[in-house]
């Protein structure tokens, strides 16, 4: 059973999303109950790991592809958190997605590919190797790009063209970096330091931008964000999945897995790229604020929120102390769960009261109160207000700044701060205080749609309230970094 | 001393040969410049065979071999330059002139 | 060992009971295919077990009779020749169905020769051997251009013609003057023969005639309109399977034959041809309008690739550790691009049928009628761009990880920007097929048309996630020195 539970994981999504393509449009119940058992299933795998990852124990599914191309899995504590937080939010989305579909075309196509892309970061969660990384990370774009086109229109066709425009560049220059560093260190697992003092300091540092650059596409970081708003134009359930369930999140974790696990946070700070990468991620969080200010469509207003606040995690890394790499890593969790709260709300009043732009939230509040709170929640949360996820992560970013002598980043913090609350608080002002337009009109009557909104959440208050339990994303944060820093 | 001159009298045949391969258009003209590169290297093989003393029989096993394949190369050819012609009405490929 | 002879009886032998009674053509090859995969099979499970099968028909022994040998190489390309039949056989079926007229009845046969002398060309040792089997492929495949009996492809199937026999007259002209020069034939023996001053021309003479029939630039110009000329399920022989047999007689005459007198500079000037290939094929394929023509430049493309493995694993580089990863990584890229090629222009015949023209702008939305078609399409592109889980990535790993080990990472850089050009070329089909909802009435394909380019395009990708087991067959009959690998 251990040796085989990596695989048991990545095949409870793998399995139903290539079952999905092959069942005819009109077998809702069976595709339905196949997606939602593989989630169930796999909820119930990870819960299994976890307690047993957190006794200490490790797991390793080796399966050798060719001489020096291995396809690892070994989970660990970090991939866990990544790993939980995607099936959870798998779940939720698969029972918003069922609502949201209903009735609407190549259902199949798109449960298909949404499994699939799952599986893909469950595999990339638990790649023990840098190549295997690599591997679910590409299969990780390719299945999305169905999805992001799935309206099959011009706005979404065009957004599919920039996606791929943006990808693909960026995984030649991950493969290129990853050939690079293993044609003179040999293969590189994530559980042993890789010998990179074979390497000069330039060869590290060009290895180490490249890195970057290939994950910072899927993360968003300026100037490579450029995508993340067209993206906007793929339905609400899609857009989840970017945001929250796995690509943008997808991006954060690479580079969490390359700065920790793969140079070493002592490396990064030797070879001086820990500042620069800093700076690059205070930038994305000022710039992603500053750009969301501007946009009057409420999805757009939401898609660059992200770019600024999956940068949050990038900066926790880059800045290397014990506190901020917990604060960046437990944001990981924090901001899906918010962010995605945020993302089903908007889909709910678009497809429920026919609003997009931020005009026609005024008095939906009284309209649709459980859709409104939940909405609330979520963007109180990343305004950070105590005792919401986002206060969690921020008080440990800042602590963890304070730590490693980089004071600076605690303007950037608070101007985030500020900037986040001067484009969230006048959506909750029209919620809850303007009078509704004559002709609004809304309901929330499909409780598929509404429940994983208000699931989610709570989620993002519980985790708040319950932060210091150590199963918590901030609990199992410091027992990452507890690890790392105290092997 | 004759085997050098059937090596010649092949190499020669080869180079007139593919000159008239590729300076010719008209399509049958080619068949022939092709069965002339056939002969000449068949030639060239022939002379071979008495270079080590007593008369080597490979040689000629390869040239009958050759000329049965270079014979249905070129009733393919042939086939295929008629129908051709009675498609297109021309005797060369398209975007070439025909020759006088 | 008699599976050897088997694999090249049974296609001559389905190729003359299609002549004789066409209208158990379609019997014959589904047999035949039966008759294949059971001898390959066999072969691999003994080459496993006991190293590379050798065959001397007739007990005449080497020198005077023809040797066939069955190394790990041989049998990845008789499998890869294998599955594109089998798909090819699958899907023309329906199109070639038997008694539907005169293209029908040509069909079969020259399919089956075509399969035969893929066969032999891949198990052939014997020089001269392996120019009957050039001249018997190059015939078919004229034949199979020539199939439609239109103008033009009877134009395109001359003008390859012409190309083709100029080849096999220049790779003929080299195997005379290697037997004037040490009285044999055989690829081993020659490797074991002591250098003559004329090697080096003979070399350079038979690799013009190999390269002008795998179509590597400059000699590419026949390709485009011959394959894009024939029946869809013809290009797809054409493509996939044609150019891989004359590549790798190349290759082992390169590496195995007489890698002693290579000089280096050679090897980088076929390597550089190659890499134009890439850019120039993939421009232009960035260029055309309608489906067959975008499949047919990226074959011009796929085909420089497999030359980049010159520098790595031929000549002095044979011996070298890093030749290992070369060959096999070549192999890779060689067996998943047949599969996925074929898988194309399986799918682009349907496609043709269903709106009855392959340009991007009439076959745009068909993702919503076709969409099982479009699947295989689609997973054919994956592999083409090299992306994994493709096979094609395995083989583009390894070939990358064997340049940047001989320090020659330049040609890494090739095959990294030429899938690029792949993703971009590609990009632009499959959006017109997922653009708008599409035609409302087309004509449908029979659902075992749309079986057989999935069928081709899951090959391609499998081969990539179960790569384990071709590479143990790959590396059997590798030298010591290059079993080890990196």
């Amino acid at each position: 059973m251990s040796v085989y539970l990596p695989l048991l994981i990545l095949l409870s999504s793998l399995v139903p999303a290539l079952l999905t393509f092959f069942l005819p449009e009109r077998a809702h119940g069976l595709r339905n109950g196949l997606n939602l058992g593989g989630a169930l299933i796999k909820l119930g795998l990870i819960t299994v790991m976890l307690v047993s990852v957190g006794r200490g124990a490790t797991y390793d599914f080796s399966m050798q592809l060719a001489p020096g191309l291995v396809l690892a899995l070994r989970p660990d504590a970090l991939s866990l958190l990544f790993m939980t937080l995607s099936a959870l939010l798998w779940f939720l989305t698969t029972i918003y997605a069922i609502a949201y579909f209903e009735g609407k075309p190549n259902q199949s196509r798109f449960f298909g590919f949404f499994s699939l892309c799952v599986a893909a970061t469950t595999g990339l969660a638990m790649s023990g190797s840098l190549i295997t990384f690599f591997i679910f990370f590409e299969l990780l774009t390719l299945a999305t790009w169905p999805l992001v086109i799935h309206q099959q229109n011009r706005a979404s066709l065009a957004a599919g063209r920039v996606y791929l425009a943006y990808a693909l560049p960026a995984s030649a220059a991950l493969l290129i970096a990853i050939l690079w560093l293993e044609s003179v260190t040999g293969p590189i697992l994530f559980s042993t330091p890789a010998p990179l003092d074979r390497l000069d300091d330039t060869s590290l540092r060009i290895i180490f931008a490249l890195f970057i650059a290939g994950m910072g596409v899927k993360a968003g970081l300026i100037p490579l964000h450029g995508w993340l708003p067209v993206a906007m134009a793929a339905p609400a359930p899609v857009s989840a999945l970017l945001h929250a369930v796995a690509v943008v999140k997808a991006g954060a974790f690479g580079i969490a897995r390359i700065t920790i696990d793969v140079f070493g946070i002592d490396r990064v700070e030797a070879l001086g790229v820990g500042t620069p990468l800093a700076v690059l991620a205070s930038a994305t969080i000022l710039w992603g604020s500053i750009r969301a200010l501007q946009q009057d469509e409420i999805k757009k207003r939401l898609a660059f929120s992200t770019v600024s606040q999956v940068s949050y995690i990038v900066l926790g890394v880059a800045l290397a102390g014990p506190f901020a790499v917990i604060g960046g890593l437990a944001h990981l969790v924090h901001q899906g769960l918010m962010k995605i709260t945020l993302f089903f709300c908007a889909g709910i009043f678009a497809e429920r009261a026919g609003v997009k732009k931020i005009e026609g939230l005024n008095g939906l509040g009284r309209i649709m109160p459980w859709t409104s709170v939940a909405f609330s929640l979520g963007a109180l949360g990343m305004i950070g207000l105590p005792p919401l996820a986002g206060f969690v992560s921020k008080v440990y970013l800042g602590v963890g700044a304070l730590q490693s002598g980089s004071a600076w980043a605690l303007a950037v913090l608070a101007a985030s701060t500020l900037l986040n609350a001067a484009y969230f608080l006048p959506l909750l002002y029209r919620l809850w205080y303007l009078p509704p337009a004559p002709d609004a009109a809304g309901d929330e009557g499909k409780p598929g749609l509404v429940v994983p909104a208000v699931l989610t959440a709570a989620a993002s208050l519980g985790v708040g309230l319950f932060a210091g339990s150590p199963y918590s994303p901030l609990g199992w944060a410091t027992l990452i970094v507890t690890r790392e820093y105290l092997p | 001393m004759s085997a050098d001159a059937y090596a010649v009298t092949g190499a020669i045949l080869i180079a007139l040969g593919f000159y008239g391969l590729v300076a010719a258009h008209h399509l049958l003209r080619r068949v022939v410049a092709f069965n002339v590169i056939g002969s000449g290297v068949f030639l060239h093989l022939g002379a071979y065979a008495t270079r080590y003393g007593p008369p080597d029989p490979v040689p000629q096993a390869l040239i009958i071999t050759g000329i049965v394949v270079a014979l249905s190369a070129t009733a393919l050819a042939v086939g295929l330059v008629v129908a051709h012609a009675l498609a297109s009405g021309r005797v060369a490929l398209p975007e070439e002139a025909e020759d006088d | 060992m008699d599976a050897i002879v088997v694999l090249l009886a049974a296609p001559l032998a389905g190729a003359f009971l299609s002549i004789a009674a066409p209208r158990l053509a379609v019997v014959a090859s589904a047999l035949v295919c039966v008759v294949a995969f059971v001898a390959i099979g066999l072969l691999g499970a003994e080459m496993l077990e006991l190293g590379p099968a050798i065959v001397v028909p007739g007990n005449w022994g080497v020198p005077l009779g023809i040797g066939l040998e069955a190394d790990g190489k041989a049998v990845a390309f008789l499998a890869m020749t294998a599955l594109v039949m089998a798909g090819v056989i699958t899907a023309a079926s329906v199109e070639f169905a038997p008694g539907s007229g005169r293209r029908s009845f040509g069909f079969w046969p020259l399919a089956l020769l075509l399969w035969a002398a893929m066969n032999a060309m891949i198990l052939s040792r014997d020089l001269f051997n392996l120019y009957v089997g050039l001249e018997l492929l190059t015939l078919v495949a004229v034949g199979l251009v020539a199939l439609s009996g239109k103008a033009d492809a009877l134009a395109a199937a001359l003008r390859y013609m012409i190309f083709a026999l100029i080849g096999s007259l220049l790779y003929l002209l080299g195997v005379v003057m290697i037997y004037g020069a040490h009285g044999m034939l055989d690829m081993g023996l020659l490797s074991a023969r002591t250098p003559a001053p004329a090697d080096g021309l003979a070399l350079a003479l038979m690799t013009a005639g190999l390269a002008a029939k795998t179509a590597l630039f400059p000699f590419h110009v026949w390709l485009p309109p011959a394959h894009a000329g024939a029946p869809a399920p013809a290009s797809a022989l054409l493509s996939g399977l044609v150019p891989k047999a004359s590549f790798l007689i190349a290759l082992r005459l390169w590496s195995e034959a007489m890698p002693d007198i290579v000089r280096p500079e050679a090897l980088v000037l076929i390597a550089l041809l190659g890499a134009v290939a890439v850019f120039h094929g993939g421009l232009l394929a960035l260029r055309q309008v309608r489906l067959k023509l975008i499949i047919v430049y990226s074959t011009v493309a796929q085909l420089g690739y497999l030359f980049l493995i010159f520098p790595l694993a031929g000549g002095e580089g044979a011996a070298q550790p890093w030749s290992a990863g070369a060959w096999s990584g070549v192999t890779f890229h060689a067996v998943s691009h047949a599969l996925a090629k074929a898988a194309m222009f399986l799918a682009a015949g349907l496609y043709m049928r269903a709106v009855g023209s392959d340009e991007l702008g009439a076959i745009r939305g068909l993702a919503r009628s076709m969409p099982m078609t479009t699947f295989a399409f689609g997973l054919a592109a994956l592999t083409l761009m090299g992306l994994p889980p493709s096979g094609a990535f395995t083989g583009k790993y390894m070939m990358i990880t064997a340049a940047l080990a001989s320090g020659q990472w330049w040609w890494g850089v090739v095959l990294l920007g030429g899938g690029l050009l792949s993703a971009l070329y590609l990009y632009r089909p499959l959006e017109a097929l997922f653009d708008g909802e599409g035609p409302a009435e087309i004509i449908r394909p029979r659902r075992r048309e749309e079986l057989a380019p999935l069928f081709l395009a899951a090959a391609a990708i499998l081969l990539g996630i179960f790569s384990a087991v071709p590479f143990d067959l790959i590396y059997v009959g590798r030298p010591d020195a290059a079993v080890t690998g990196l």
